[in-house]
């Protein structure tokens, strides 16, 4: 057996080394489902990691050295907000990470004098301003239902937060979309097919650092979907449903919506990380100093 | 205890010396020395004091409350002078209310107050103490230089050299003994002092721009001036004695409370929050080491600085929850219009205000954890702040503007002041510096303080905000615009000194930081509050680990740089690209590529937050005011 | 085992076709056809891509930008000319200002002639260019002196 004070390593291990494999299976799927919606055959499941193996046998132009350093540091912060989420870490922290990451990104971008990876990057940060907001709700709000910031005692808390935590939820799911970069909100850069100004941050980017990017969001994938699971740790398998059916949710709303300028995403996520969010936390503050337990 | 009467009096009377000297050789040997020394004084008292509580010592000069009432009634002539003389009704009104209440309350008083000790020594002011002496000194070695290309850059304003230093070093001297004063007569004193400091050096210039705001400066800072003698007055009126620090705060809530909502007023227009943000904005116009020293790092700290002595006896009281929420609300709406800004000293300044406000925010609800993320979010403001103005103000004398739309591919042109530039910036607002170290302190103290998710809500989106407006000047920066040129060759080797050390003050201090919280904050919210607070040992480890994370990765660059890398033109539409980054436009137009960033001013425009702000701040400001004259009454 | 053949990105480049053969490229991609079945997606942007298809002649106007876009796509790459305009310029081959077909401004690997080329024989074009782009692949890894493997290209 492996001793209790070796796990949150052993997690964090295990994270690095699967989240890739499963993220990359997740994509794979979700490219399935979107072709089957749009009356497709569809690519096989494996074909992102053809994709990322094929990124890998080309060629690296860079527009500058410095671009292969800012996707390097994206993909290893990335790795890490993951891993001090899934070893049990501050969710704050985890936060912190996460966006230092997407700083990266969004360096990378500006660092190429183009146009269109500048206007991409522009836009990749109105989506961390939109997103942002929202899940440091969502770590406030799994606080003040769990009284920890820890994902481990968060996870263990045997609570099922989701009942105290609704709004926060369906806030969440909003800004999962931002972040799954699915339409309406895929304004930086898109998925597979989608098109948006020569696909925006990553436009200078080719070869491995593409890889690596695409990685990177492998990663994402699987941290994101874990704080899902956390709003119903208390029952894995509940858990499990809940995440395929948001995740299938996502996707079709992926195929059904176009995409919107980035004044409604900016404001449609603000209202309603400021409606569902703080209203849900409000009513569970006054709540808690009514009640007291 | 001689040190501390030495810190008070050494820049004064350096500060003499200066108005002798005229040579630049001979000036340049004097502010270097004696930044060395005060630097190492203040080192010195770190070795000295660390391990004690309060230490309450005594003036060796019996006479120095009369001297300082002497000199501020002369100050106070030659201000109620130059009011007449430039028409300024507000300033010249509110002067002699402060003077007419100060020669009246000291005729009136002054045989009553029993002598105590009138300085005194804790953590919290040897930590302002250390931001004053070692970065107030940097700041004033890097002014030598910068002074002598501003004059050579503008040649119609008149050389005041002499008054500038004279002013600068006058100004520490005040700071100094503002942190140490235990007599509220005498921070009164260096408060004033400060201001007028502040008031020469925003009018430096002489232009008109520059007098009008200087004048601002000083009227919103002479209402707060009002509101500090007023509780002076109020509290003669109860008890002499209370005029000591130390027995006032000891006091309790029930009488120290009126006179602590009237100096976190004065602390208010001090620190520049919202219905008064719009002095320091103005106070732009000052020579760049001014802005660092006096708008950013120092004197804008002693408003938050007597807010945050002051938070025991606020903490729980509506009046505290309202000065909470104006600067919480400073913070975010600062933040926001931090957004639309392109000049770099602007969104300095707003960014500046922003950071005050969530002190001031700490402070306000008080309790012992958020005092600790009060001093915390003090000294990593302090340093990097003070480092990005430094940087800002070579820029501009490098590249003639301060507009950040300008400072495209400063990384070629200007390699190191843009890494540095960097650095300060992720000081700013990347995980794991120190700003983000204290704002993710602040939510998890927030949480558990009354009203504490007013707060959160706040920084949530506040905190983006900041995320937005720094990300996208990084960007700028660090942009790559093929054929420039190098221009950074001729900054002088005082500026580089400077810079350098506030760099590596920024990295260290996030190494340090676990040190200097136990040495220095835990002590002292503990002595106050009887429980401190710390972040968790495993974050803590987390933290450094990243920081050292973030150290190597640049180093991954060497690796880079070694393999031949194929370069390619930026993406262009297929337009074949030349260096120069221009493009055939229709009829037979070449058009050169100018990339500009997101302002959003429909979303964050300055007008309509300013507006929205002043009326929010001065309605809450009017409501503790009211709730202030029903305890009185 | 290599992966090129398994995801070939397309970049497609009008020149100065009449959108006959570029609506064609296009219905490749609808349901159909659906190429996506064998990982081929229209990237848009030539640093993504591996396959350059190009319609339309060249003429004055488009040939530097043909020749950016080319340069900018990562080693290895092919080109497929569509259309016969792509081919050998087609009806406008003798125009004042065209240059003819597309292997008078960069080299072409893959012909795929028609007027309009056909869905299918585009399909078969980008096909065949997956051979040649294996080719170029091993031809790179044998010049750089490295073992021949997958991946090796980092």
């Amino acid at each position: 057996m492996i001793p209790e004070y070796l796990m949150p390593v052993v997690t964090a291990i295990l994270y690095i080394v699967l989240a890739p494999l499963l993220g990359g299976l997740i994509c794979g799927i979700d490219r399935k489902v979107t072709a089957r919606m749009q009356g497709r055959v569809g690519p096989p499941i494996l074909q992102p990691f053809y994709d990322v193996a094929k990124l890998f046998e080309k060629e690296n132009p860079v527009v500058t050295v410095a671009q292969n350093a800012y996707v390097l540091s994206y993909l290893v912060f990335m790795a890490v907000a993951g891993a001090l989420f899934f070893a049990g870490n501050d969710m704050l922290l985890v936060i912190f990470a996460f966006t230092l990451s997407h700083i990266f990104l969004v360096l990378g971008a500006y660092s190429s004098y183009s146009p269109y990876s500048h206007v991409g990057a522009e836009r990749e940060l109105l989506q961390i301003i939109a997103y942002e907001p929202m899940i440091i709700l969502t770590a406030v709000g799994m606080y003040m239902v769990t009284k920890s910031f820890f994902v481990s005692a968060i996870a263990t808390s045997g609570i099922p937060i989701i009942f105290y935590l609704p709004g926060v939820f369906i806030g969440y799911l909003m800004v999962l979309t931002i972040k799954l970069r699915k339409s309406p909100f895929d304004l930086s850069t898109s998925h597979h097919a989608h098109q948006e100004i020569v696909k925006g941050v990553t436009t200078d980017f080719a070869g491995p650092n593409l890889a690596k990017i695409e990685i990177a969001h492998w990663y994402e994938y699987v941290f994101l979907l874990g704080v899902i699971w956390l709003f119903f740790a208390w029952s894995p398998l509940i858990a499990i449903v809940v995440i395929v059916v948001a995740y299938f949710v996502e996707i079709l709303i992926d195929n059904t919506f176009a995409r919107v300028k980035w004044q409604l995403m900016l404001r449609s996520s603000w209202i309603i990380a400021g409606m569902l969010g703080l209203v849900n936390l409000g009513v569970l503050y006054y709540l808690k100093l009514v009640v007291p337990s | 205890m001689i040190d501390l009467s030495f810190l008070i009096a050494f820049p004064a009377l350096v500060a003499l010396l200066m108005l002798l000297i005229s040579g630049q050789k001979l000036r340049s040997a004097l502010v270097i020395a004696t930044a060395a020394v005060l630097g190492l004084a203040s080192i010195a008292l770190l070795f000295l004091n660390w391990d004690k509580n309060t230490v309450l010592v005594n003036f060796p000069f019996e006479p120095a409350t009369e001297v300082m009432l002497v000199i501020e009634v002369l100050l106070a002539i030659w201000i109620l002078y130059l009011g007449v003389k430039h028409r300024k009704w507000l300033t010249f009104f509110l002067m002699f209310v402060q003077a007419g209440l100060l020669v009246w309350f000291e005729t009136s008083y002054s045989i009553h107050i029993e002598r105590g000790f009138n300085l005194f020594i804790d953590q919290f002011s040897l930590i302002m103490a250390l931001i004053i002496g070692i970065i107030g000194s940097l700041i004033c070695v890097y002014a030598l230089g910068y002074m002598e290309t501003y004059h050579h850059h503008h040649k119609e304003i008149k050389d005041r050299r002499k008054l500038f230093f004279f002013t600068l070093f006058v100004f520490l001297s005040a700071m100094f003994g503002l942190v140490f004063s235990n007599n509220l007569l005498w921070v009164f004193f260096f408060w004033e002092i400060t201001t007028i400091c502040s008031f020469v050096l925003i009018g430096y210039a002489k232009t008109e721009e520059a007098t009008n705001n200087a004048f601002l400066a000083l009227s919103m800072n002479l209402l707060g001036g009002v509101a500090f003698i007023a509780a002076i007055v109020y509290l003669t009126n109860l008890d002499p004695n209370l005029l000591h620090l130390d027995t006032l705060l000891a006091s309790g809530q029930a009488v120290a409370l009126v006179p602590a909502v009237l100096i976190s007023f004065a602390g208010i227009t001090k620190a520049a929050l919202m219905p008064f943000s719009s002095w320091l904005v103005g106070a732009m116009v000052a020579p760049t080491p001014v802005s660092a020293l006096l708008h950013s790092s120092t004197m804008v700290k002693a408003g938050v600085y007597i807010i945050v002595k002051f938070a025991p006896i606020l903490t729980g009281t509506t009046e505290g929850l309202i000065i909470a929420m104006v600067g919480g609300i400073t913070f975010l709406l600062a933040s926001f219009m931090a957004i639309s800004q392109n000049n770099a000293k602007k969104v300095l300044a707003y960014s500046t205000i922003a950071n005050l406000g969530l002190i001031v925010a700490c402070a306000g609800v008080g309790t012992y954890n958020l005092m600790w993320v009060a001093i915390l979010l003090i000294v990593f403001h302090a340093i990097a702040k003070s480092l990005l103005f430094l940087c800002v103000g070579t820029v501009e004398h490098r590249i003639g503007s301060r507009n950040i739309e300008d400072m495209g591919g400063l990384i070629v042109r200007m390699p190191k002041i843009a890494i540095m530039m960097f650095i300060g910036m992720a000081g700013m607002f990347l995980a794991p510096f120190g700003m983000v170290i204290s704002k993710w302190a602040a939510i998890e103290a927030f949480i558990t303080a009354p009203f504490g998710l007013i707060f959160i809500a706040i920084l949530a989106f506040g905190g983006s905000a900041t995320v937005f407006f720094w990300s996208k000047w990084m960007g700028k920066i660090i942009s790559v615009m093929r054929d420039q040129k190098v221009v950074e060759g001729t900054v002088a080797k005082e500026k580089w000194a400077s810079l350098y050390i506030l760099t590596g003050l920024v990295v260290v201090v996030c190494f340090a930081f676990p040190l200097i919280s136990s040495l220095l904050i835990e002590p002292y919210v503990l002595n106050i509050y009887g429980h401190t607070t710390r972040l968790a040992q495993a974050n803590l480890t987390i933290m450094i680990m990243m920081l050292c994370l973030l150290m190597i990765t640049p180093l991954s660059m060497l690796f880079y740089r070694k393999k031949p890398a194929a370069i390619a033109p930026p993406y262009m539409a297929g337009r074949p690209t030349p260096t120069h980054m221009s493009f055939a436009g229709s009829l037979g137009v070449t058009r050169e590529v100018v990339l500009s960033n997101y302002y959003l001013p429909r979303f964050f425009g300055e007008e309509r937050l300013f507006m929205a702000g002043t009326a929010l701040c001065w309605g809450l400001l009017l409501i503790a005011g009211t709730l202030l004259a029903g305890v009185i009454l | 085992m290599t992966y090129l053949a398994k995801s070939p990105w397309i970049v497609h480049y009008n020149g100065s076709s009449c959108n006959g053969c570029d609506i064609e490229i296009l219905a490749a991609l609808t349901p159909v056809f659906d190429v996506e079945r064998f990982g081929i997606i229209n990237t848009g942007n030539p640093k993504h891509a591996d396959i350059l298809l190009v319609t339309g002649s060249v003429n004055s106007q488009n040939r530097e930008p043909l020749k950016n876009v080319y340069d900018q796509i990562p080693d290895p790459k092919v080109v497929v000319a569509i259309g016969i305009c792509a081919t050998s310029g087609g009806i406008f081959r003798e125009c004042y200002n065209v240059y003819g077909g597309t292997d008078t401004t960069i080299p072409v690997d893959v012909y795929v002639p028609g007027c309009a080329a056909r869905p299918e024989s585009i399909i078969d074009g980008v096909v065949k260019a997956l051979g040649i782009l294996e080719e170029k692949r091993k031809k790179i890894q044998e010049k750089a002196g490295e073992p021949l493997k997958a991946g090796g290209a980092v």
